[in-house]
This record gives C-alpha cells, sequence and structure tokens, in this order.
C-alpha cells in the first residue's frame, strides 16, 4: 500500500512533468544550438531546430504516445520554480519482451552536476519497474566520449553490453559506441 | 419535481474540456489518484491534449460524463460518467473519479455517484449498471456499497503494480434493488464482503 502511495513524478528538488506546448519549445530550441549537448546525447547529426519546429516534435511525440502506448515521455522540470531544464523518455516498449529503451537529458551546462539527473533517473526506473513492470532497459547508442552518462548510469547499476567499435566519426576522430543496460533483478531501489 | 442533477454535497454539471482540461492536467500529475482510476499506466499529457481527447471523446454523444461542482463552493472536484451502453439489455458501465484529494472519504464521491444511479435508472431507465474497481481501492469499494453496489466477482491478479499483482473486483447494481432502497429510504451500508 505504501509505495502505491508514494508519488511517482515528485522527486525532493525535482518533478515529471507534461510538456508545455507554448513554453518549452523556446528552451528546447537554445539547447538544439549547443552542438555539445546533441553530440552527447546521439551518433546522429546536429540539427538545430527553431522554436516551431520542436513544437512540432513535441506534437508528434504525445500523438505517438497516444496511439502507440509503447513510448512515454515526461518533461524534468525544477520544484522551485517548474522551469524546464531536461527530459526522460521510455521508448520502442517491446510488451511481450518487457524492454524498453530509456533516454535522459538535462540541457543546459548550468543544470549539469547538481544531482537533477540523479533524481530524475531514480523516478524514471521506478516508473519502468514498479508500474510498466519491464523485464529489462537498455539505452540508446552513447558515444564513448561522453564518460559523463556512461558513468552515471553505472552508478545506478547499469552495464555495458554492447560495444560498437570506431561508429562515431567527430571532430576527425573515431570513437566507439556503446549500449548499456539493466535489468529488473539488478534495479536498485 | 427536485432537480435529478443535484444532491446535498455536489451537483453534476456538464463537461466544458477548454475548462476542464487544464484540471484533469493537474489532478493527472497525482501518481496515487491515477493509479486508482486505470489499469494503463499514468502518463502526464500536455493539456491541450488532454483537451483535445476530450473534446474527440463528446463528439460522438454516446455516453454521459458530469463534472462534479461542490454546491458549497461551487468547486470542481472530479467526474463521474455513464458509458459503454448496452441498450438491448439495459446494462450500462459508472467511472468516476475524485481529483481533488481533500474531498477524498468525505461522501462526496458517494453521493456523486448517487446521482448518477438515480440518472441511470430514472431518466436512461437501464436494468443494470456495472463498474471495475481495484482491489486496493478499499476507500472506493465502501463508497459504491453505500451507493448500492455489490460485489458480483473477481478477476484475479489482473494487475502488476509496485512489484505484486492485484485483483480487479467487478460489482454491480440493478435496477430493483436501487428501487428498493429508493422507496425505503434504506441507505445503510450494505456488507459487501
Amino acid at each position: 500500500m505504501d509505495n502505491l502511495q508514494q508519488q511517482l513524478f515528485e522527486g525532493s528538488r525535482v518533478r515529471l512533468s507534461a510538456i508545455d506546448l507554448e513554453k518549452d519549445p523556446d528552451v528546447e530550441s537554445k539547447w538544439t544550438h549547443d552542438p555539445d549537448y546533441l553530440r552527447a546525447l546521439s551518433p546522429e547529426t546536429v540539427r538545430p531546430l527553431a522554436p516551431f519546429a520542436v513544437k512540432k516534435r513535441y506534437e508528434s511525440i504525445e500523438k505517438e504516445m497516444k496511439e502507440k502506448r509503447n513510448s512515454f515521455y515526461f518533461t524534468i522540470r525544477l520544484k522551485e520554480d517548474d522551469r524546464l531544464i531536461g527530459f526522460t523518455r521510455i521508448e520502442w516498449i517491446e510488451w511481450n519482451n518487457g524492454a524498453g529503451r530509456l533516454t535522459l537529458g538535462v540541457g543546459s551546462p548550468e543544470d549539469r552536476g547538481k544531482g537533477y539527473g540523479s533524481e530524475s533517473l531514480h523516478m524514471i526506473l521506478r516508473y519502468a519497474f514498479a508500474e510498466l513492470n519491464l523485464f529489462r532497459l537498455g539505452t540508446l547508442a552513447i558515444p564513448t566520449y561522453n564518460t559523463g552518462a556512461i558513468r552515471f548510469l553505472e552508478r545506478a547499476g547499469f552495464v555495458e553490453e554492447v560495444r560498437r567499435r570506431e561508429w562515431v566519426n567527430r571532430d576527425g576522430k573515431r570513437w566507439d559506441a556503446v549500449y548499456l543496460s539493466l535489468l529488473r533483478d539488478e534495479w536498485k531501489r | 419535481m427536485e432537480n435529478l442533477f443535484t444532491g446535498k454535497l455536489v451537483r453534476l454539471g456538464a463537461p466544458t474540456p477548454s475548462v476542464d482540461a487544464p484540471l484533469f492536467a493537474k489532478w493527472s500529475r497525482d501518481s496515487e489518484y491515477a493509479r486508482l482510476l486505470d489499469t494503463d499506466p499514468p502518463t502526464l499529457m500536455s493539456a491541450k491534449s488532454i483537451q483535445d481527447e476530450f473534446e474527440k471523446g463528446l463528439e460522438d454523444q454516446k455516453g454521459y460524463i458530469f463534472i462534479i461542482h461542490t454546491l458549497a463552493e461551487n468547486k470542481q472536484i472530479g467526474f463521474v460518467g455513464l458509458h459503454s451502453f448496452d441498450w438491448a439489455n439495459g446494462n450500462g458501465w459508472a467511472s468516476i473519479g475524485i481529483g481533488e484529494r481533500e474531498y477524498w472519504g468525505k461522501g462526496y464521491g458517494t453521493e456523486a455517484m448517487m446521482l448518477v444511479l438515480r440518472f441511470a435508472f430514472m431518466e436512461l431507465n437501464l436494468h443494470r449498471v456495472s463498474l471495475a474497481v481495484f482491489e486496493f481501492n478499499a476507500r472506493a469499494i465502501k463508497s459504491y456499497g453505500k451507493a448500492g453496489f455489490v460485489i458480483e466477482g473477481r478477476e484475479r491478479e489482473f494487475m502488476n503494480r509496485e512489484g505484486r499483482r492485484w485483483d480487479i473486483i467487478n460489482m454491480g447494481v440493478l435496477r430493483d434493488e436501487w428501487m428498493r432502497r429508493e422507496i425505503t429510504g434504506i441507505k445503510e451500508i450494505k456488507e459487501t464482503g
């Protein structure tokens, strides 16, 4: 009973929240003009987005959530002023296998290294394992120069299970990309 | 004739998606509430998206959804609805949610359910009303018992939340049972097991 009454979306300093279609696009558009942020998230080519394009993306995320029911997207906001600082998402869920993939990003450098990401990760893992009842949670491809993200996930119990050698080519240098995963039994509640 | 939609604590009002969607969005942030309401994993959607869904749901006018207003403050505290009608047999399904937590356990939901049953039997002329409630929702099971529902069965281990499985309890109320209670004025809590 106690766990059912404990709020899923409220941390001590941050909360998981819905998209605000009016206010959020301007903020996220700024993040997409920081190539370091986009390069940290994925090996895909960096592409800055104007607010209208971010809004379109949000609408398609919500449409997919409603129609497919195998993707769950949350914004991350500071509790003190409701300011948007990041997002987290579980997608590509295969319900038959109980498998899904996790992404989490804190958009601006000033908001990193303050424990906001860890608090959000704690909440999304509980959502994945105690509400969605997933068996395993993988990541998308993480370029190995993003050592911060890899350490961050390993602290929560994730382990590296796939390494794609020299996949990423940036600034004239090649890097591996890794996939990590966490199984329900390994989850540190 | 007394107003079908008005009780002593609450009245049932028509929905206005542009007004109600922000409230639904606010209530959905309370995961305890959301997990009492639905087997689906709770999601957080923008007020705009909730409003669109709501408007779409109202278009066909197949079901009824009412917003529950308190009489004292005229404050919206939740919703109650009747839907999934099987008109040939006179069956319908009820659902209810009290989003404002400070109105839990004080008789507001029970009265709203009684009003919607009166509407179901006196206006829609249904023969029975069904609902499903989760094993961990003792407050609701007690409330439905007061409104006249009895337990008819359990769908065993239907749900998995927080690492254990829970039954879904099926309840129903028949027109005759409800009429007898109305006529004799007997409102005592039925033994619902």
